[in-house]
């Protein structure tokens, strides 16, 4: 395995930020943490990349353990904070220089590498770090956290508050790192990226909810939703939690995903209803869960 | 000027020095609308927003925001305006009804105001248990519903919203969003970007700006029907790169 999570557990004062939390990332497998700000996400992190000790439970990665053998893991992963953490007064060039060194290697050895993600920030090299855009920083962090090939990457929230083009090139990027052999552990709080990744745990409030793959998470979903849509959604949200049948009414972009409580819901007499309230061009229709209906049930 | 429209943008354009952040856009935004302002990381969104509530003086062009002229009357659109981002927001280390008092105290409330809006506030936000809480012990969805809520503290024609809802969970976030719809309903006008495009198909229209200039401007139906996708998130993709 390459990473085995066993009953960790951390608290901050009264905050209990992990609650028994275990799970297994084999090796060469994209696993994404998917949860929102305050889940545990960081804390987890900075477990497994030893920068935090655990109150409870024990944690290996790359088959050495998380406390006792942590200088060795240092040398074998790389991790790329969610906060921007590299030297905002050197260069590009400065920084990656930098990383190589610290650990015994060069740019030139392990080029081929970060030449994908490098080439697009090597015209800024002599520029300062600090001096850098949102998404150039990102690229920047991503090859420091590559230059000395490590065995397992730790990306924390690499694309949040990222426009939608840029984090589907990042992802490409991912994609593409994970083919040359690197086992990614990578959180985010955007539930359309857990599509993307091949096993994912849902956490949420330091407990993790579920974990399995994208495509089992959404066929675990236990109701039938149905996409409802109307003149007015701001009237028909209010009307569809008014129903008394309704078991949860949640607005997904263009229609409204609402779930009865009835095991022999007719979607006729919710039209009726609907009409009942004054609302015009009502269509309700079967439609799938995903992952953010199903996070959304558990969180519940 | 007609009294509907909230924001009147005319060939508004920003340089710094010989780059043109914002390149001459012109848009309308109606009372009670909600417009969704989009763009790819740098596209000149944040520049844009900050001629638009008084903060930066533009190049050229001509601007009114709640019934005054950016240029000359830059301190009647800040009173008239509410705004809240992701990164500034509230005051972690003063409690919920501190927060409430001293904002509404900024706008000019009165004591008896403030008393009766913070109730109010209180109230339909479900904050009773934890007005006496320090704001930076609270989750974050519920700090970005009060300050969503402070925002609007002042009855302001026009909310700005820079990104409100970034990393909040996915519950909180359609929370948000309804009272979005609430205070789009009460006739306050919602300006808001968003990298979520789910919630782009929340607005009544969307504006999508690539380098600077306004590449789309419909409303989310019409915008799908014209770059032929079924959804905001192919509309984006199509666009964004220029």
């Amino acid at each position: 395995m390459s990473i085995t999570v066993n009953h960790i557990s951390k608290s901050y004062k009264k905050v209990k930020a992990l609650e028994d939390i275990s799970f297994k990332v084999k090796p060469n497998e994209l696993f994404g943490l998917i949860g929102p700000d305050g889940a545990g996400k960081t804390t987890l992190f900075r477990i497994l990349t030893t920068l935090l000790i655990a109150d409870e439970g024990t944690a290996t990665v790359v088959d050495f353990d998380v406390v006792k053998d942590y200088k060795k893991i240092r040398n074998n992963v790389g991790y790329m904070p969610g906060k921007f953490s590299l030297y905002q007064d050197l260069t590009v060039e400065e920084n990656l220089n930098f990383f190589a060194t610290i650990f015994g290697t060069s740019i030139e050895e392990n080029y081929e590498l970060i030449q994908d993600v490098y080439v697009q920030i090597e015209p800024f090299k002599k520029r300062r770090a600090g001096k850098l855009s949102g998404g150039m920083k990102q690229k920047l962090a991503l090859c420091c956290a590559l230059i000395h090939k490590p065995k397992v990457l730790f990306l924390d929230e690499p694309t949040t508050g990222v426009d939608p083009v840029s984090r589907k090139e990042f992802w490409d990027m991912l994609k593409r790192l994970q083919l040359k052999g690197i086992t990614i552990l990578v959180s985010t709080p955007y539930m359309d990226e857990a599509e993307l990744c091949d096993r994912i745990a849902l956490i949420q409030d330091g407990k993790i909810l579920e974990i399995d793959t994208p495509e089992a998470i959404v066929k675990h979903y236990p109701k039938q939703i149905y996409n409802v849509i109307s003149n007015n959604m701001y009237q028909l949200i209010n009307s569809l939690n008014d129903y008394e049948h309704c078991h949860s009414v949640y607005p997904f972009g263009e229609f409204v995903h609402y779930t009865d409580n009835r095991l022999d819901f007719n979607p006729k007499e919710l039209k009726a209803y609907l009409e009942s309230k004054n609302l015009t061009e009502i269509k309700i229709e079967k439609t799938k869960a995903t992952i953010e209906d199903t996070f959304m049930e558990l969180a519940k | 000027m007609s009294n509907n429209k909230v924001i009147l943008a005319e060939g508004l354009t920003k340089m710094f020095g010989d780059f043109t952040a914002v390149n001459a856009i012109t848009f309308n935004v109606e009372k009670g609308e909600i417009f969704g302002f989009l763009g790819a990381n740098g596209a000149g969104k944040t520049t844009a927003m900050k001629m638009l509530i008084g903060i930066s003086n533009p190049t050229s062009g001509k601007a009114n925001v709640a019934g005054f002229d950016v240029f000359t009357h830059a301190e009647d659109i800040k009173k008239n305006i509410g705004y809240m981002s992701q990164k500034f927001a509230l005051y972690d280390d003063l409690t919920v009804k501190e927060n409430i008092t001293f904002f509404a105290g900024i706008y000019g409330l009165s004591k008896n105001e403030i008393k009766e809006k913070r109730a109010i506030l209180i109230k339909e936000l479900g904050l009773e248990n934890v007005t006496n809480k320090l704001v930076g012990s609270l989750p974050l969805g519920w700090k970005q519903k009060l300050s969503f809520s402070v925002s609007l503290i002042h009855n302001p024609k026009i909310v700005f919203l820079d990104e409100p809802t970034g990393g909040v969970d996915p519950i909180t976030r359609r929370q948000f969003w309804e009272l979005i719809y609430k205070a789009a309903n009460e006739g306050t006008t919602v300006f808001v970007t968003t990298h979520y495009m789910d919630e782009a198909e929340y607005c009544d229209r969307v504006s999508i700006m690539v380098n600077g200039k306004i590449e789309a401007l419909d409303t989310p139906k019409n915008l799908k029907k014209q770059y032929k996708v079924s959804n905001m998130n192919d509309v984006f993709l199509k666009l964004a790169r220029g």
